[in-house]
């Protein structure tokens, strides 16, 4: 018998219809669907609320981040500053903004106990700037080591394991600086000897400045994080001052020939911290996150962040990162029991970077831009 | 005799005066009121301190990045119109009317995408391993180091004037007088002397205006300068953004801002001035 309402492949009108109506209605399920997740708002470096890092903590939540990101500690402060109290759930920060967060009283104190900072490397569990007075602010996520970003057609590793190679004559107009003066004028006090590269006094502070004047001729240019990552890819600096694998990690992955060494004066530290923004309506839900992202797994996880590679600081994230990723691992230093990065904090080779100590951070920066115009 | 205010003008004229009010003089006045504000521990506090302009104007390298972008500017409009010139004289006088059409049209098209990707894909051109560098490999020249210059700077800043420059132009050559042209040759002036005496003289408001828009988008701008001119030598628009990393001193950053609007205020009402000398009403 011949269904005379039905099409070739079998289908009826009503099935045709049906089907019709509930792609239809598709879109508008997941848009129900989407609009019953919580918002999540989270201030932050860019690459910590997209998909590969939040995209399983959102599934298993029923939670939607909204990210806003930053560029730099100062505009996330502008930032936090101009918008009223519970606007940011989740901030994360650089190690020496922690300290103005905390004094600003811009976030809310952190039970130790809701994390496993036990499972933390000792060096992590007594972080400066997380703790105030034996409370806890923030919990540090994943930091990272600044030392001689190189290329590697042009320099050895071994040539890069002084800062001295940036004023090698045949480096002249290819040395870059990644421009903010904390990372950079950190380095030259590290080459100038100074144990605590950030604590220095008037004569040591004199003589940062004559060493890293003496390098402007030297300098192709100043550049901002996209610039940094073009002039490094596109061979046009063959050195760079002031950053660190977080840049050349990500352009190796793609097949840049270029990496950071960490000079025999010793490297700098930048560190990123979590905390639960002042009045935050989902305190609960951000504490979820900073217990999900400080785990094992959130650990590994951020340690492979697309946007930026990290050194992470559970112990137990290392696991993790060596069974799933072992190349990634070795990689990054972050192999269990063989030399790893660890050795080198514990060796004494890096140091926080940090603001100034005995001078103002204004100081610092006026100098950095009186460099910039000579 | 000054026609008095109607209502219909009013009425027509209201949303345009909304609209300065809105998003010229207040920012303008925040911006003022703003450089007198103090920041301490990364917080704004409004205040009346003179303290950030005393501190700017007292910085030698606030006056080093003044000249500099005083010069950038300067040199990118005498460049951006003596380039300009010979393409807006070719449109207005040698083209048909389809052509001019076509010219004006391609002339827009620029405008189409980000000034931004239009300067990354400079670097495309410019880097050591670059496009020219490789053209010129082949014939045993180079490589020429391009980017990261104030060549480079100047290229982008041509980049984005150029078109525009060309336009207003284009739009001052083709209202000449064309039998003032006639007349120059019939009086057996050679086809130069006719643009040195007749057709610049005669266009000037226009070629002034458009050298004038160069200088206002060359001198703020932030692009060029970083990403062709890899940061240096420091322009006030890059000041700014070093000023901003110092601890949140937007109050100091505000005195530059003021410094800028001030100096293309009076290059602008120098520039008009000359423009319309001579000018009967």
């Amino acid at each position: 018998m011949t269904n005379t309402n039905g099409t070739a492949s079998g289908l009826t009108r009503r099935s045709l219809l049906a089907s019709g109506a509930a792609m239809l209605a598709t879109p508008m399920l997941s848009r129900r669907a989407f609009a019953q997740a919580t918002e999540l708002t989270m201030l932050a470096w860019y690459g910590h609320a997209e998909p590969d890092i939040v995209a399983e903590f959102e599934a298993e939540n029923n939670v939607k981040f909204v990210p806003k990101y930053y560029t730099g500690g100062d505009n996330m402060l502008g930032l936090i500053s101009q918008s009223p109290p519970g606007t940011f759930d989740v901030i994360l920060s650089d190690a020496e903004y922690v300290t103005a967060l905390n004094e600003a009283g811009y976030v809310e104190e952190l039970d130790p106990n809701d994390y496993a900072i036990a499972d933390y490397f000792p060096e992590f569990q007594n972080f400066p700037g997380n703790w105030k007075d034996g409370k806890l602010f923030s919990l540090i996520t994943r930091f990272g080591f600044l030392g001689v970003a190189y290329n590697t057609d042009a320099l050895t590793e071994a040539q890069a394991s002084s800062y001295n190679v940036f004023w090698d004559p045949k480096l002249t107009g290819k040395v870059g600086h990644f421009d903010w003066h904390l990372p950079n004028l950190g380095q030259i006090s590290l080459l100038n000897g100074n144990a605590t590269p950030y604590d220095i006094d008037e004569a040591a502070w004199q003589a940062v400045k004559e060493k890293t004047m003496s390098l402007r001729p030297q300098v192709g240019g100043f550049f901002d994080y996209g610039g940094t990552f073009s002039s490094l890819n596109d061979g046009q600096m063959l050195a760079f001052c002031g950053i660190g694998d977080w840049i050349t990690g990500v352009l190796q992955k793609n097949g840049a020939k270029v990496s950071t060494a960490i000079p025999e004066e010793g490297g700098l530290q930048w560190s990123e911290c979590f905390s639960i923004g002042k009045g935050s309506a989902k305190a609960d839900l951000a504490k979820k996150w900073i217990q999900y992202i400080t785990s094992a797994k959130g650990q590994a996880k951020s340690a492979q962040m697309a946007a930026y590679p990290a050194l992470i600081p559970n112990q137990k994230g290392w696991e993790v990162l060596n069974a799933s990723n072992p190349d990634e691992a070795k990689r990054q230093g972050m192999l269990i029991g063989e030399p790893n990065v660890m050795d080198l904090i514990r060796s004494g080779r890096i140091h926080y970077r940090q603001w100034p100590i005995q001078q103002d951070l204004e100081t610092w920066n006026d100098f950095w831009s009186e460099y910039k115009g000579a | 005799m000054r026609r008095p205010i109607s209502l219909y003008g009013l009425t027509f004229s209201l949303p345009l005066l909304i609209w300065q009010v809105l998003f010229f003089v207040f920012p303008l006045v925040f911006l003022v009121a703003l450089s007198f504000w103090t920041v301490k521990n990364f917080v704004m506090r409004p205040d009346f301190d003179t303290v950030n302009w005393t501190t700017m104007y007292g910085r030698t390298v606030f006056w080093q990045a003044y000249g500099t972008t005083l010069a950038l500017a300067a040199a990118a409009s005498v460049l951006t119109s003596v380039l300009a010139f010979p393409a807006a004289y070719a449109v207005a006088f040698k083209l048909s009317d389809t052509s001019r059409r076509w010219a004006v049209f391609l002339m827009v098209i620029p405008f189409f995408t980000s000034y931004l990707v239009r300067v990354y894909s400079w670097q495309t051109f410019l880097s050591d391993n670059g496009i020219i560098n490789v053209i010129l490999s082949w014939i045993g020249l180079g490589p020429f180091v391009m980017l990261n210059t104030v060549g480079a700077t100047m290229i982008g800043y041509l980049t984005l004037s150029f078109p525009l420059v060309v336009l207003l132009q284009l739009f001052s050559l083709v209202f000449i007088d064309r039998t003032l042209i006639e007349a120059a040759h019939n009086m057996r002036c050679g086809r130069l002397r006719t643009v040195f005496e007749v057709v610049i003289p005669s266009a000037r408001t226009g070629l002034v205006i458009a050298a004038l828009f160069c200088f206002i988008l060359s001198f703020g701008d932030f692009v060029s300068p970083v990403y062709l001119g890899g940061g240096e030598p420091t322009t006030l628009s890059i000041l700014i953004t070093d000023t901003t990393k110092s601890g949140q001193q937007w109050p100091r950053a505000a005195v530059i801002a003021l410094t800028m609007i001030g100096t293309l205020m009076v290059v602008a009402f120098v520039a008009v001035k000359f423009a319309y000398k001579g000018k009967s009403k």
